[in-house]
């Protein structure tokens, strides 16, 4: 198990041009289909042989789904848009650096050019005993490998374990998740426009999934109000090589400010959960005060209330206590 | 259609890891199908005669009959909704209705175990075990109900009138305990997987190979509670059965449904009101506001 092997198993390959052609292969082909974004997730899955998916719909070829527009007041940003592309998006810079500077620091440039916001979002854990094709609770079996007593669990959960411990790898999550994005997600003629809050689900609700997208499913675009434009933001993301690395830790936070008085935040970690999280205690306790040391020191208190590490991760209490401290001092005059 | 999940451990052993989704289709087709072909077998055939004796005289035909204690209807409701908890807990999330049920699992699971510990408790001191029993009588009428069920015709002999617990009852109480118990008992261990109030968690109790059959135990079980339970709801809801769904809720059944249905020597009942001996069933006036249970 988890040997790289050279040749990807046989699939049928589709590449619809339109949206309405995917979700007509997704509907007709069900669980034996695999959406192909930018494929960086995917194709590891596939060299390694331990997804075997019969038919790949690769959306690659369909140009409205990588279209960046206004939409009302906000955004309306194509799942396949390319993260350099968000990163070079003069608007989103200007007014919604947050997701610029989340976008920034998933991988290289060459990853980024590659790499689609819907497939940064939506990407599949990285916790190597699940990658490696062992039978996990992920993988539907009924063990967690990582939670062992020896098991090498360091990148793994420090909250919001339900007998899985992975976490979320995304780096632009956290970001959407603060600017109060919604993800606009189709199946057939169905539309839902999803709460990035709920977009991203816990292994409590299913254990095999990280976002609700099921079978059928198709992430079309992420919509991102006006509500956080101009606001003053803070991303900062812990790895464990400069270069590139998946994230550690990550916090991604937004603040409305009302003179030194923080008016309104959102404040969220990556990499400490099966999920990106919300910290709304956090929230509550800055909220309506006066920015400064003290305040930013409490936030980061309050944001590890309820955490609990592995053998291998302590570290990353103190580390999110850290980088909540951080961003909350980020708005102290 | 698979009925067991199996997959390789990273020592290369296959191993079973659980029961397959299919058998809990298989489990809501079946009860449905249950359901149906038995409410169109009763529509053409009737319920199995009842053998008859003249009622006692001096007895009015609208007194009450205790049949089961406010301790006994509040076990068994309790237990109800636990086991509905533990149900659509467990299944609904597999059937595709998604939301955060572990804790709501397990938390239904201890109210279960709790209901279980207290029955039993109930049972030992209280109540009568013995009514329980499966005896020869039981036999004879489970073969008269099954004959009458299956053979055209055959109407001739009437079923005994039984104890306090028809074997119908019996064998479903038996069915229902035993998959319970190794629902709860399994269940008990997979808690230890996870974190609670009470614990960290601890996934290796067990080697991969005993989790993998406290997992297919597990499921079994709960599959089988799917047909159990539906069976009992759908018992409990068909006309000529309401008298004793409402027996559970009020707590008593009319002198005339005793009578009827029950063998005094079996399940006697003091006629003043007294339960007689341990055997339970007590016997009361009547209120005249009392809701009408016969249909």
């Amino acid at each position: 198990m988890g040997t790289i092997r050279d040749m990807i198993a046989p699939f049928d390959f589709f590449q619809p041009a339109t949206v309405d052609d995917a979700l007509a292969l997704l509907s007709e082909h069900g669980d034996d289909a695999w959406v192909l974004a930018g494929g960086l997730d995917s194709f590891d899955w596939f060299k390694d042989r331990i997804k075997r998916p019969k038919v790949v719909v690769d959306l690659g070829v369909i140009e409205s789904l990588s279209a960046i527009s206004e939409s009302g007041d906000g955004l309306e940003i194509g799942a396949m848009a390319s993260l350099t592309s968000i990163v070079n998006h003069a608007r989103i810079r200007a007014d919604y650096p947050l997701l610029t500077t989340a976008a920034e620091h998933v991988a290289t440039p060459q990853i980024r050019n590659q790499g689609t916001l819907g497939g940064n979002v939506s990407q599949d854990t990285r916790c190597w005993y699940y990658r490696s094709g062992w039978p996990c609770y992920r993988a539907g079996g009924n063990t967690c490998y990582a939670a062992a007593p020896q098991a090498m669990n360091r990148e793994h959960c420090i909250l919001g374990a339900s007998r899985c411990v992975a976490v979320s790898p995304s780096d632009t999550a956290p970001a959407l998740f603060a600017l109060d994005a919604t993800m606009v997600v189709r199946h057939g003629r169905r539309e839902r426009v999803i709460d990035a809050e709920d977009f991203f689900i816990g292994p409590s609700t299913d254990i095999t999934r990280m976002t609700i997208l099921e079978a059928g499913d198709l992430l079309t675009s992420i919509r991102i109000p006006a509500q956080w434009a101009g606001a003053r933001v803070y991303y900062e993301k812990v790895r464990d090589r400069g270069s590139w690395d998946f994230a550690l830790e990550s916090v991604a936070a937004a603040f409305r400010m009302d003179g030194d008085m923080v008016a309104d935040a959102r404040v969220v970690v990556n990499g400490v959960a099966p999920y990106p999280v919300r910290l709304e205690a956090v929230e509550r306790s800055i909220i309506g005060s006066r920015a400064s040391e003290d305040l930013a020191i409490g936030a980061g208190e309050v944001a590890i209330q309820g955490v609990r590490s592995l053998r291998h991760n302590d570290y990353k209490v103190p580390m999110m206590r850290n980088l909540v401290k951080r961003a909350v001092r980020s708005v102290v005059a | 259609m698979d009925f067991l999940r199996s997959a390789d451990n990273p020592w290369g052993q296959d191993i079973w890891i659980g029961i397959s989704w299919d058998l809990v289709w298989l489990a809501v087709i079946a009860s449905l199908a249950f359901v149906v072909l038995h409410a169109i077998a009763v529509r053409l055939r009737g319920p199995a005669r009842i053998e008859t004796t003249p009622p006692p005289a001096d007895v009015p035909e609208t007194s009450r009959v205790e049949r089961h204690s406010l301790v006994a209807r509040a076990f068994h409701w309790t237990m109800s909704i636990a086991m509905f908890a533990l149900l659509i807990t467990a299944f609904v999330p597999v059937l595709g209705l998604e939301f955060d049920w572990v804790q709501l699992h397990w938390m239904a699971g201890l109210l279960l175990l709790a209901t279980i510990i207290w029955h039993v408790i109930h049972t030992l001191g209280w109540q009568d075990l013995w009514s329980m029993w499966v005896g020869p009588t039981d036999v004879r009428d489970g073969a008269i109900e099954l004959k009458h069920a299956l053979i055209p015709g055959d109407d001739d002999e009437p079923k005994h009138r039984t104890g306090k617990y028809p074997a119908d009852h019996k064998l479903y109480h038996h069915a229902a305990a035993t998959a319970a118990l190794a629902a709860t008992a399994t269940g008990l261990f997979m808690m230890v997987r996870i974190d609670t109030p009470f614990w960290t968690r601890n996934p290796y109790l067990f080697g991969d190979g005993a989790w993998g059959m406290v997992y297919v135990l597990h499921g079994l079980a709960g599959v089988g509670l799917i047909g159990l339970v539906a069976a009992h709801v759908y018992f409990a809801v068909r006309p000529e059965k309401r008298w004793l769904t409402w027996g559970m809720v009020r707590g008593w059944i009319t002198r005339e449904r005793y009578r009827v249905h029950f063998d005094p020597t079996q399940w006697p009942v003091d006629e003043l009101g007294d339960p007689s001996g341990d055997r339970g069933g007590a016997l009361a006036e009547a209120s005249p506001r009392s809701p009408q249970d016969d249909a």
